[in-house]
């Protein structure tokens, strides 16, 4: 009974707080760190015609970096990796270039035109990603209103020479990113808005009065404050496109493939879970190099944030 | 300063102007003339229709009608990039990713300058208001005192016409509000720049103002010197807004000679009041009292305008004291008095004591 009490006394005294501070760690130690030790090992296993299809030991040495090597020398992952960063980065920059005027119409509006527009952005998550990306296959294909309006549009503005009888989107890295900028648009939108809308009006008006026309007003004051929503919108956009491999898989050049592409191959074709393996860890790597440099930057930018600054 | 309008067109001229938030009126029909180098205030309570005239002068909202004059020229539809008006913003609105000298020197990326006359503006700026030395502090990094200086020398650095000022002294402690008024004042004075006050706090507005406007419901209630309004409000809601008055209803008995006679139901006398008011026995109106300008003594004075109370509440501040008496009728009376002498013994609570006044010192109300 009186060591239930002190049971008791210890939880109320710490024990919601270090319950509340413990879970997110438990739940990323258990979901994120330990599948990543797995796999981790997995590349640095040896392939055998086992199931499952690795095996350490006997023959093989301990550790095996055949996987790691192969990364360097086989030209087909480092085609991979760029065509996925590229592809990836143009993504984002698109996403960018459309979902930044989005973001600050959003926070321009009405408080009513607002919940709507807002919804609508979020809307597309409602139907199922794979529909989506079968409807944009349906619009790009050789046969479709939409591909019949670019290509007359395309022999229209330029020299008969160069006429088409429908143009190949389908199976391109231009299927690709114009996929991808449609899916992860929002991702790119909701952080930037997120930002620009906590930002004081009255700065802008502070420019305004002092000189400063409208565009230069968003070149000085908006787009400065701006950039921990665009790095954040960048990495929430860049990350996942980069390791992409539903749309490239279904719209995309099998030609040139995206990594995320290659790791599934390995996997699920080649039964190569150790070379598997390898290409997710480096992508990983990959991956967390700019996280880090985000939250570094975060760190920096708390102490100088829009907010800060009135206090 | 000069009268309205004496002979030369004023500085600036506000003509009839309105403006409606869609059928909502923040400002009804205001007319103000402004003479070069005045410093003037727009005083008010929140929601009066001040901050709408100040952000029509900046450019930041256009008036639903009428017009405003800046130095001879027609301002109304001017946007404020092109305005030689500048505002000193009430959360200071510093550029938080700039240093301090970036923000000071903001504004004078649109002069026609060298690299080095702007470096030496920017120094002259932050000499005049005492930030030499911190220039490459970031806004973050400095006091909310010194962030308000930051926005001024801002706002002066083009050298405007006319810099508004949005609360100035609202985010400021009580010691640094007295000590920032009598800065403002002397730069003020230094620049010659028009300044223009907002402010609900009629104590800034009287020191810093040469004249000000009292604003209710989007329209001005009266302009003038801080001491003509003040001694001579034209209104009760004037009287009560600027400063603490007591408001007690009259019946006028006589007029004459500049000094009316009333019979107020509250004091258990006749009043002689010396006013301009042309009034008529029978007449109900409003006698305004300040509490500075009753006496409270223990031995009945003579003289006219004494009535007997007995002390309610008394609120002791050091150098001074707020009594409120209360009246035979009921009534509450505030009365101050001035500690001029230590130890001297005050009146109590519970005390009865007599109340009175100079013709002179009360004030008679139609409105």
């Amino acid at each position: 009974m009186r060591a239930l009490t002190g049971l008791s006394q210890w939880f109320d005294r710490r024990g919601w707080r270090d319950l509340i501070i413990g879970l997110p760690y438990v739940w990323l130690l258990v979901l994120f760190l330990l599948p990543f030790l797995i796999v981790l090992a997995m590349s640095l296993a040896t392939r055998t015609p086992t199931a499952p299809p690795f095996g350490y030991g006997g023959d093989n040495p301990l550790l095996n970096f055949e996987g790691y090597a192969r990364l360097f020398t086989d030209d087909l992952y480092i085609r991979s990796f760029l065509t996925s960063l590229m592809n990836a980065g143009v993504a984002t920059l698109f996403c960018l270039a459309l979902g930044y005027p989005m973001a600050l119409g959003l926070t321009r509006i009405s408080a009513g035109w607002r919940g709507i527009l807002l919804m609508l952005v979020i809307l597309p998550f409602w139907t199922s990603f794979l529909l989506r990306v079968y409807a944009w296959m349906g619009l790009m294909g050789r046969n479709s209103w939409f591909n019949g309006l670019l290509t007359d549009l395309w022999n229209w503005v330029t020299p008969e020479a160069w006429a088409l009888g429908h143009i190949p989107m389908m199976q391109t890295n231009f299927a690709v990113v114009l996929v991808m900028v449609y899916t992860y648009l929002p991702f790119m939108i909701l952080p930037l808005y997120a930002n620009l809308e906590r930002l004081d009006r009255a700065l802008d008006e502070a420019a305004m009065d002092l000189g400063s026309r409208p565009f230069r007003v968003f070149v000085d004051v908006t787009l400065p404050q701006s950039v921990p929503g665009i790095i954040a919108g960048g990495l929430l956009v860049f990350i996942p496109a980069a390791g992409e491999l539903v749309i490239p898989t279904l719209v995309g050049d099998a030609g040139m493939p995206m990594i995320g592409r290659v790791i599934s191959d390995e996997f699920a074709s080649a039964r190569d879970w150790p070379m598997a393996s390898s290409v997710a860890v480096v992508l990983l790597i990959l991956m967390v190099g700019p996280t880090i440099l985000y939250s570094r930057f975060n760190a920096r930018a708390e102490g100088s944030g829009p907010l800060e600054a009135q206090k | 300063m000069a009268a309205d309008g004496a002979g030369a067109a004023p500085f600036i001229q506000i003509e009839g102007v309105s403006k409606f938030f869609g059928t909502f009126p923040a400002v009804r029909d205001v007319s103000l003339s402004i003479d070069k180098g005045e410093c003037f205030a727009l005083l008010g309570a929140s929601g009066c229709g001040k901050t709408t005239l100040l952000r029509m002068l900046a450019g930041f909202e256009e008036p639903t009608s009428g017009s405003i004059r800046i130095d001879g020229q027609d301002m109304t539809r001017i946007p404020p990039w092109e305005r030689p008006v500048h505002m000193m913003f009430q959360s200071y609105a510093l550029f938080p990713h700039m240093s301090v000298e970036k923000n000071v020197g903001y504004g004078l990326k649109h002069e026609k300058m060298t690299r080095a006359q702007r470096r030496d503006r920017v120094a002259e700026m932050l000499d005049l208001v005492q930030m030499s030395g911190l220039g490459s502090r970031k806004p973050h990094q400095i006091s909310g005192g010194q962030r308000q200086r930051v926005a001024l020398a801002r706002a002066l650095a083009r050298q405007p016409k006319v810099l508004l000022l949005d609360e100035p002294l609202a985010a400021l402690d009580k010691k640094l509000r007295e000590h920032t008024q009598f800065e403002l004042m002397a730069i003020q004075a230094r620049t010659g720049v028009n300044f223009i006050v907002v402010t609900h706090d009629q104590e800034e507005a009287m020191t810093l103002a040469d004249r000000l406007a009292v604003m209710d419901k989007g329209q001005v209630r009266q302009v003038g010197r801080p001491l003509d309004v003040y001694e001579n409000p034209n209104s009760r809601y004037v009287a009560g807004f600027l400063g603490t008055v007591s408001q007690f209803e009259g019946r006028v008995i006589r007029a004459e000679g500049g000094t009316v006679t009333l019979s107020v139901a509250d004091f258990a006398c006749e009043i002689s009041v010396a006013s301009p008011l042309d009034t008529r026995p029978g007449e109900v109106l409003t006698l305004a009292l300040r509490p500075e300008k009753l006496r409270l003594t223990r031995e009945r004075p003579e003289g006219p305008n004494t009535f007997p109370g007995t002390v309610k509440d008394l609120a002791y501040f050091g150098k001074d004291s707020l009594y409120r008496v209360i009246l035979p009728s009921g009534g509450l009376i505030s009365a101050h008095a001035v500690n001029a002498r230590r130890g001297a013994q005050a009146p109590d609570w519970d005390e009865a004591l007599w109340v009175s006044f100079e013709p002179g010192a009360a004030i008679l109300l139609r409105d």
